[in-house]
């Protein structure tokens, strides 16, 4: 299962209901606003630092350039680009967008 | 002359608030207010150093932030909670602010004649 989340965890509780249900394996991109989540200084408390250990955690690089966040990813989130967020969608049998 | 506060609350892309607030301003500059303008939450991203939004087809309106003294908009508060929690300093800012307590955000938003919210 592929899971995608796209708003921030300081104004939606998408990503939070996200890694509640996710099951341990699963992959979880993180797309535009929620790419913050995957950053330091914001991985701690959106719960990604704890959710990349039993979770395939995925930031969209072109999503962490347009905010000035690149430099910012932590360990353990992996940056792809728009045909890997394909290869993902590809790969998956099933995906879930947390809207 | 009244006091305009523009409170940004929203990260830059995600949504269209950010680029509406920053013309919102522009306009209020152009009638000669006394304006002023709060980064709290994920609105303090809006002026985050290096943003670069060419690979998401969306224009980069950042710059425009460093413009706003050509238009005598020179008061730009920065909530330090809010900037703390994102693990930013000033350094990773592009614009020249005063970082604020909660408190003294408080007291500042409470003088206004008129806030608007983005």
């Amino acid at each position: 299962m592929l899971h995608i989340v796209n708003k921030s965890h300081a104004q939606t509780r998408s990503l939070e209901s996200c890694l509640r249900l996710a099951r341990p394996g699963h992959a979880l991109l993180l797309i535009e606003d929620a790419v913050y989540a995957a950053t330091r200084g914001g991985a701690a408390s959106s719960g990604i630092a704890e959710a990349s250990t039993r979770l395939k955690v995925y930031a969209l690089g072109p999503d962490l350039d347009a905010r000035g966040m690149a430099g910012r990813l932590i360990d353990g989130v992996t940056a792809v680009d728009y045909g890997g967020f394909v290869d993902l969608v590809a790969e998956h049998s099933t995906s879930q967008t947390w809207l | 002359m009244k006091k305009f506060m523009f409170v940004n609350r929203k990260a830059p892309f995600g949504t269209i608030y950010a680029l509406e607030s920053l013309e919102v301003v522009l306009i209020a500059a152009t009638f000669d207010q006394d304006v002023s303008l709060a980064f709290l939450d994920d609105g303090v991203y809006e002026i985050v150093k290096g943003q670069n939004p060419k690979g998401i087809g969306i224009k980069n309106h950042a710059p425009t932030y460093r413009a706003l003294e050509g238009y005598d908009v020179e008061k730009l508060y920065v909530e330090r909670e809010s900037m703390d929690a994102r693990g930013l300093t000033e350094a990773d800012l592009l614009v020249d602010v005063e970082v604020l307590s909660s408190t003294e955000m408080a007291e500042l938003m409470a003088a206004q004649d008129v806030v608007l919210s983005f």
